[in-house]
């Protein structure tokens, strides 16, 4: 396992490809091998450099400066390859240009805008199980998952009701691309035309109900804060990564809860866990599962150098379960403390949606705790493969009123 | 180490003695203090570790950036002039003793 090559010696290499069916199909023993082989490994795959451990993921996030995000959050290296659709000027910019992007997002999904869009985000939620109650037995993907955050999230941003089916299948493309050139990356890809015309489509100022998030981008440009021309691009940060996400949080949430029963009824104890359930469902499963940067200069990471102009690949779900960082890392516990986790990343590039994500899985699962007794699952749960995210494709269940 | 006190709502308080570089924030969550969830981690993005400034100590801590000003707008107890965000309070030699009150909620 241990060779020199041109890693350098001493780095241990693997041949673990991460993003490999196999490796989707059950990641856990690959993350706890890549975790114990050493603080910083060596991928032969697709030549990267891999962090796996808590410290490493942590400290690899907060250092923008050496581990850059304008080359690229994916595979690629956008110094030497063109990127598939333009950079976002967001997650793929650094500082100083990535501050004032930034800092607009951070106004449109502030913790002030939070509480203006929570009662129509809770009577939605509760709309929903109303759903959920008639039919008794459903998918929790297609018809909670899924359902709950389309109910709300595209009216949030203001979207035309018309073509809304190409919302999902776009982050699909936009995640899928992240990784390696594999089958997943480059069929997304060859089907993405559609969904991308409709996106840059509903990203024009005039396609965005006024009062909603991409009216309050736009409205920016008159504030002086981002050109006309970069406001379109900030409105497709939302659409790209603000629906898959919280659909594979909620789903994750929805997982933990009725494959642990005791933190169900738990749950349904103290309604005001639901936060915290959210919370722990998104480090105990990582619905966004890795992230790339890339060295701006030589460096020395855990002893490890690393040459300039190389990936590295973060292991978020990893660190997420990192013995050295939480206590009983494989159990979901609605209680315990997960500020520090990495589910949502950590430094500057911490998701800007975080909020509504919170919000979102706050109310839908209060919700659901506060109606129903029991979620059992009454067929195999299906997945979803994706290059990035992390998350089920069907969950069959039956739900017990109270 | 400088150590620093935390006042809950119900009047008990709680001293804790801070580590080498930490915010108010990191020893609170590292002594498992209630009262501070930090949902983001100390990145200044939620809001979330809310805490009123005792009187005597407001005018001794360093000025808020901008960021930390628009989040506390957001607090899901009232801002008042005292407000801060405890992961933006670096704990140094200087604030050795300084008291922190907490909101009723942080969420």
């Amino acid at each position: 396992m241990t060779a020199s090559g041109p890693a350098g010696s001493g780095i241990p290499h693997l041949d673990v490809d991460p993003f490999d069916m196999t490796f989707f199909a059950d990641p856990y023993p690959a993350h706890e091998l890549l975790r114990e082989a050493g603080p910083v490994v060596y991928l032969d795959k697709w030549n990267v450099y891999g962090v796996a451990r808590y410290a490493e993921v942590h400290a690899v996030l907060n250092d923008p400066a050496t581990f850059c995000s304008s080359r690229g959050v994916g595979l690629s290296d956008f110094k030497k390859e063109t990127p598939w659709r333009p950079p976002s000027l967001i997650l793929e910019a650094d500082p100083p240009a990535h501050t004032r992007t930034r800092a607009v997002l951070s106004k449109v999904l502030s913790p002030t805008v939070m509480k203006q869009v929570r009662d129509r985000f809770a009577a939605a939620a509760e709309a929903r199980v109303d759903a959920l109650l008639e039919k008794r037995s459903f998918d929790a993907i297609t018809d909670l998952a899924e359902a709950y955050p389309l109910s709300i999230f595209p009216d949030a941003l203001g979207l035309k009701p018309e073509g809304r089916e190409h919302l999902i299948p776009y982050a699909g493309v936009v995640f899928n691309a992240f990784g390696p050139p594999n089958q997943l990356r480059q069929e997304a890809i060859e089907r993405s035309a559609p969904h991308q015309a409709y996106v840059a489509e509903q990203c024009q100022r005039e396609n965005l109900a006024p009062g909603g998030f991409g009216a309050c981008i736009h409205a920016q440009v008159d504030e002086g804060a981002i050109t006309a021309t970069e406001a379109p691009l900030l409105v497709r940060s939302l659409l790209s990564a603000g629906l898959d996400t919280t659909v594979n949080g909620i789903g994750a949430a929805v997982y933990c809860l009725a494959r642990f029963p005791d933190q169900w009824q738990r749950l349904r104890e103290d309604l005001t866990l639901a936060r915290g359930a959210f919370e722990e469902a998104v480090r105990f499963e990582s619905p966004v599962q890795t992230f790339f940067r890339t060295t701006t200069r030589d460096v020395e990471l855990s002893g490890v150098r690393i040459g300039e102009g190389e990936k590295v690949l973060m292991f978020l779900a990893a660190a997420n379960r990192d013995p050295r960082r939480w206590d009983k890392p494989s159990s979901y516990d609605i209680t315990r403390r997960t500020s520090g986790h990495v589910g949502f990343g950590s430094g500057i590039h911490m998701c800007v949606g975080q909020l509504v994500a919170r919000l979102e899985g706050e109310v839908m699962l209060t919700a659901l705790a506060r109606r129903i007794a029991k979620i059992e699952i009454t067929g195999e749960p299906k997945r979803r493969f994706n290059n990035t995210l992390r998350g089920l494709d069907s969950l069959p269940v039956t739900i017990t009123p109270v | 180490m400088p150590a620093i006190t935390f006042i809950h709502p119900d009047g008990k308080s709680d001293r804790v003695e801070t580590g080498d570089g930490e915010s108010a924030m990191q020893a609170a969550t590292r002594h498992g203090l209630d009262g501070i969830l930090a949902e983001c981690g100390g990145n200044a993005m939620c809001a979330t570790c809310h805490v009123y400034v005792d009187d005597s100590w407001l005018a001794r801590l360093p000025d808020m950036a901008d960021d930390e000003d628009a989040l506390l707008d957001g607090t899901a107890s009232e801002r008042l002039p005292s407000s801060r965000l405890s992961c933006q309070i670096k704990i140094t030699p200087a604030l050795d003793g300084l008291v922190l009150r907490l909101p009723e909620r942080q969420v």
